[in-house]
């Protein structure tokens, strides 16, 4: 299934991944373990958008779109019925008898995203270019206007409260670490190998049969089952959240994590979560004690997007495929060792 | 009739706002081929520049003044840190960039004024009302059209006649050739966007004077209304960024008039819905461009 590169890869992605469950359990600081958790959200979306940005190289930004619609979905399903009576008074009546289990819930949700994905996106994959990246844009708004306005399913603009608690470090990590290896795995496959094809040269690519459609298609609904089952952790893991959750900032944030990580590879995807996780903490940890120390007659708000920005620009200016660049961190360091190897058995 | 006559002076007013928003989109887009996400903040900080000479004991039309030449500053500014230094690099890179830098502005904007709306000066001009075929209309809706089509003959003069709008529709065509012929690219570039700043200036005048207040957020609803307008009407041609401006106008208010009320909330999401089905459609738009030239 993997080559000897890819499996290097992934084993060298997951490290990380166990390194940071093991810290944070270590250590015992329930701070942290909110931190990590996030983390592990945050890399299932990153790596998810890797899926379709980086393999298709057209930029979406209706990612976090399809992240709210698993939130909402797996929210409403795991939601106790005698809860439902206050969160959500106009629900249909079919639903409002629905409990399922938080992970049934999830698994629903993640569904439910990917079906939503595979409707809606078939006939945009025919556009490239700017038209596809404003269609996209446009999907966000779309999706958001229908999250802040059906109340009877979201509550409309106001906090959905009364979420089943059901996500904890292990489950996000598990998560995470099992869509490292999809997106390995959809990377290395034929429709991967074909879309970057299409990514690179499409005229070329359609001519030897490629069809670019379907294609980029495949990609999007992975990319978007993705975001839905990170939306379903998430959901059941901050127990209360609104439509604004899933909008810009957020698709600000993780777009900002894959560029500056690289969007050309999954170890850029991974790496660029860790780095602006751990800078964003820092920031906020520092904003925090200015707000406190009362410093400043007024409170800080917005530093941390200041910076990165700040640092997206740059990295784009300086390394515009990322500080990973585009080979996967597999292939570097089998590279590095393979000729030396070679070299070995030479002089036997 | 009566409605009739309504119907027209507010498709008109709100179609010239999109149309010369649509307009200052399209000029760079023309040349460069490329987005600029950070189009919306262009109104934000007119509005800013308003806020904060409130106090001055300049008139409102010197206030005005300044904030247009600040919303031309600042678009000047955007080609200078988010496109010409990753001008050649890729598409995807250019569009990051520059929502990179309307995320910076906007953050700018909530560290150092407010995150709470901030009223602007309005001129008493804005709030009066005229009678026209039996119709109470705002002053401001006329003033409206009168300065957009001032402002879109003065503009349609410039392209034709003058060098820069020659240079400017050559560029458009094709740059590498126009460069070739002595065009510089580097000062048509910036002009692009400095006459995008102006449009968007003059826009924000007549935007703000609607809202009153300023926030962050406000450049969100002007960047999608120009996104929208411009893929209407043809995303490389000027003449369609104004019908497609109109257009859009015309269908946001028919939707205003005929849509019930438990579903006008979900406006935005049919006006969306549309423009995906347009550009399904016409993946170029209603109105196509010159040629597709290289940019470089």
């Amino acid at each position: 299934m993997f080559d000897r590169k890819t499996l290097l890869t992934l084993v060298l992605l997951l490290v990380p991944v166990a390194v940071l469950v093991l810290g944070t359990e270590l250590s015992g600081v329930r701070l942290l373990d909110r931190i990590a958790t996030t983390l592990c959200i945050n890399l299932i979306l990153v790596v998810g958008l890797q899926v379709f940005m980086g393999n298709s190289g057209i930029l979406s930004f209706a990612h976090i779109g399809f992240m709210g619609i698993g939130a909402y979905a797996s929210a409403v399903l795991a939601m106790p019925v005698q809860m439902k009576g206050m969160a959500l008074p106009d629900l249909y009546p079919v639903l409002k008898s629905v409990q399922l289990s938080p992970y049934l819930a999830m698994a629903a949700g993640t569904a439910i995203a990917t079906l939503v994905a595979a409707v809606v996106s078939y006939p945009l994959m025919r556009l490239s270019d700017a038209a596809a990246v404003i269609t996209s844009f446009a999907l966000l708004v779309v999706l958001h206007t229908i999250m802040v306005n059906w109340s009877a399913v979201t509550n409309g603009p106001r906090t959905l409260f009364g979420v089943p608690r059901a996500t904890d470090l292990y489950l996000a990590a598990g998560a995470a670490a099992a869509m490292i290896a999809v997106a390995l795995f959809f990377k290395e496959s034929r429709t991967g190998v074909l879309l970057r094809a299409v990514r690179d040269d499409e005229v070329a690519a359609g001519a030897i049969g490629a069809h670019v459609s379907v294609l980029r298609w495949r990609g999007f609904v992975l990319s978007a089952a993705m975001a839905g089952l990170a939306g379903g952790l998430w959901a059941h893991f901050i127990t209360s959240f609104s439509p604004s959750a899933f909008y810009l900032k957020e698709t600000f944030v993780i777009l900002g994590m894959l560029v500056i990580g690289g969007a050309g590879t999954v170890s850029g995807a991974v790496f660029g979560a860790f780095a602006v996780t751990f800078a964003f903490e820092g920031l906020r940890a520092s904003e925090t004690i200015i707000n406190a120390a009362q410093f400043l007659p007024t409170q800080i708000v917005g530093l941390t997007e200041i910076v990165l920005a700040c640092a997206m620009i740059g990295i784009l200016i300086l390394r515009p495929r990322g500080l990973l660049g585009t080979a996967e961190i597999g292939a570097v360091i089998g590279a590095s060792r393979g000729p030396a190897v070679t070299a070995q058995a030479r002089q036997r | 009739m009566a409605a009739f006559i309504q119907f027209a002076i507010d498709t008109l007013s709100l179609g010239s706002l999109y149309a010369l928003m649509a307009l200052g989109l399209v000029i760079v887009y023309g040349i460069l081929r490329l987005v600029n996400f950070a189009y919306g903040e262009l109104i934000m900080v007119a509005g800013y520049t308003l806020f904060l000479l409130n106090g001055s004991p300049l008139p409102w039309l010197a206030m005005a003044a300044v904030a247009v030449l600040m919303a031309v500053l600042t678009g000047i500014a955007t080609d200078y840190v988010a496109f010409r230094p990753v001008r050649e690099k890729s598409v995807t890179a250019v569009l990051i960039t520059s929502f990179a830098f309307s995320t910076l502005l906007q953050n700018a904007a909530l560290l150092f004024i407010s995150p709470r709306a901030r009223l602007v000066p309005v001129p008493d001009i804005f709030s009066q009302s005229v009678h026209i075929g039996g119709v109470v209309t705002p002053l401001r809706n006329i003033l409206t059209i009168v300065v957009a089509l001032l402002l879109l003959a003065g503009f349609a003069v410039v392209m034709k006649r003058t060098v820069l709008g020659i240079a400017l529709r050559a560029a458009a065509s094709k740059f590498t050739m126009a460069r070739m012929l002595g065009v510089p690219a580097n000062l048509i570039i910036t002009s692009a966007f400095a006459i995008s700043g102006l449009l968007a200036g003059v826009v924000s005048l007549f935007w703000l004077g609607r809202i009153g207040s300023v926030v962050p957020g406000i450049g969100l609803e002007p960047l999608l209304v120009s996104f929208i307008a411009t893929v209407i009407g043809g995303m490389r041609s000027l003449v369609g960024a104004v019908v497609g401006g109109f257009l859009l106008a015309a269908i946001v208010t028919g939707l205003n008039y005929t849509l019930p009320q438990n579903l006008l909330q979900f406006r935005d999401a049919f006006t969306f819905s549309l423009v995906i089905l347009i550009l399904l459609w016409r993946p170029e738009g209603l109105i196509r461009g010159p040629a597709t030239g290289q940019r470089t």
